[in-house]
């Protein structure tokens, strides 16, 4: 791969000053976004330095132990993440919920594509199984994300309809039944709006990376589309899995709603 | 019909002994806020009480399957609930939440008379004014022929005179169905025009009249 072009010192620092830039036009324009633009791209630097680092270390001495310790930390991490990033209350029992089905959605997807589909050997090679965990992982989080936030909101801002559809003898599943495919839709919504646009609007970043260090773009889009068949299935699993147990820790075993 | 002994709801209610007569209009009056809407909560096994024992036909509540219970025992909230759809829509609605056969367009035409509602099936029911969609609800849960209905202030929303002639036609046919009425209202005309039993609540306490 002699022809990918290893960037230079001066090069990465050229990237920051285009930021330093947009940083000034922010501050004139007053928006009040510098804080976050400048704490962002702190903390992707970091971050992506620490993880090239770790990714060089975890490449060169491949280990099942490596590989599942990394997954087990962006699990963690996405979870985390969700808590963080849905701007509204959760009780603990709907924490546990997130958390189960992210974790099991994720992992039976990332299983599937990794030992079915690209049946990889040895089935945790790092330089395929991280990066492919990565985007199922940022994908499903980012969906489930969306579709917490739907589903606590809707309950709360419908819960007079839904009080009403229990008095009329409705289980606790059709009078939910609304906000829960709601919430499913727009979890789901973003990933489908990526695939449309997909080739077309945007080259999808691990395409991206590939093709940058050399890969034939036939054997690029080829792995594209295995990953986004992939998201796409992990986003919908965790996100049915979150949507039909959340919204029951909304009821309890009178079937009556607590809020 | 129902029986409450002892029953607490939080620092809301604190009812000794009440006992609700089966096949007869009995009417709920008192103040805003004193506790109406909560008793018919309590009743309709939305919420459960925090003490005593509520009986419906002799059996205990609380060892009844909720959902059971309110198919039977149908509540209409105090605010007019309408889901997104149609006005037949909202008619059926009731029926398919309680799992009980549909019913034809005739008797649909048969109860929307007697609320005197007269629109158009396929309209809009989120258009509907709020007096129009107060009957809406009520139609809805006519239609669903429970033995009980508990009925939180059905006409609030309705001139008196409407209110007088569809609290009649109403009464008239819950007695023609061997139906039980439970109902809140303001009016104490209503109430002493037609109920067979009446009871005050003040301030979370049962005033027997
Ligand atoms: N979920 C709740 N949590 C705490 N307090 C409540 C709750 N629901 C009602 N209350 C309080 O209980 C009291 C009785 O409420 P309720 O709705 O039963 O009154 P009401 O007699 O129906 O009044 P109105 O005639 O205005 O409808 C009120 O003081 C109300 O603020
Ligand atoms: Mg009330």
């Amino acid at each position: 791969m002699d022809n990918v072009i290893d960037l230079q010192i001066w090069q990465m620092a050229a990237a920051y000053i285009f930021v330093v830039v947009l940083l000034f036009i922010v501050r004139i324009k007053g928006i009040p976004r510098e804080k976050e633009i400048l704490i962002s791209t702190l903390r992707m630097t970091l971050q992506l330095i620490l993880t090239g680092y770790i990714l060089v270390y975890i490449f060169n001495n491949s280990h099942p132990l490596y590989t599942i310790l990394v997954i087990g930390i962006m699990e963690v991490f996405a979870v985390y993440n969700i808590f963080k990033r849905v701007k509204v209350k959760l009780t603990q029992k709907i924490k546990e919920v997130i958390a189960f089905s992210m974790v099991t959605g994720t992992i039976l997807s990332l299983f599937y594509f990794i030992l079915v589909v690209i049946n990889l050997s040895p089935w945790y090679e790092p330089r395929y199984f991280i990066p492919i965990a990565g985007m199922i992982i940022g994908n499903s989080m980012t969906g489930i994300s969306l579709g917490v936030k739907k589903l606590v909101d809707g309950i709360n801002e419908q819960k007079h309809l839904i009080e009403a559809a229990l008095m009329l003898g409705a289980t606790p599943k059709m009078a939910a039944k609304p906000i829960v495919d709601n919430a499913f839709d727009s979890a789901i919504l973003p990933t489908i709006n990526s695939m449309v646009g997909m080739g077309i609007v945007f080259l999808p970043g691990m395409m991206t990376g590939q093709v940058l260090s050399g890969v034939s773009p036939v054997i690029a889009i080829k792995y594209q589309i295995v990953i986004m068949l992939g998201v796409l299935g992990s986003v919908a699993l965790t996100v049915i899995l979150f949507v039909q147990l959340g919204y029951k820790t909304f009821f309890n075993e009178e079937h009556q709603l607590h809020i | 019909m129902f029986r409450l002994e002892g029953v607490k709801y939080k620092n809301i209610l604190d009812i000794d002994k009440l006992y609700i007569p089966k096949n007869k209009i009995t009417c709920i009056l008192g103040k805003s806020g004193s506790g109406k809407t909560t008793l018919l909560k309590l009743l309709n096994k939305l919420i459960s009480c925090t003490q005593g024992e509520i009986y419906y036909n002799d059996r205990l509540l609380k060892k009844m399957d909720s959902i059971e219970l309110r198919r039977n025992v149908v509540m209409l909230p105090q605010v007019p609930a309408i889901f997104p759809g149609t006005v037949k829509d909202n008619l059926l609605i009731g029926l398919k939440f309680s799992e009980k056969q549909l019913v034809s367009d005739k008797k649909i035409f048969e109860i929307l008379n007697m609320v005197h509602l007269n629109k158009d099936l396929t309209e809009s029911a989120e258009n509907l004014s709020g007096g129009e969609k107060q009957r809406l609800a009520l139609a809805r849960v006519i239609l669903m022929e429970p033995e009980v209905f508990l009925l939180d202030e059905p006409s609030s929303a309705l001139d008196e005179d409407t209110e007088q002639i569809i609290i009649e036609k109403l009464v008239r046919y819950t007695k023609k169905m061997n139906q039980t009425l439970i109902m809140v209202t303001h009016s104490k005309k209503i109430a002493k025009t037609f109920a067979d039993n009446i009871f005050e609540i003040r301030k979370g306490k049962v005033i027997n009249q």
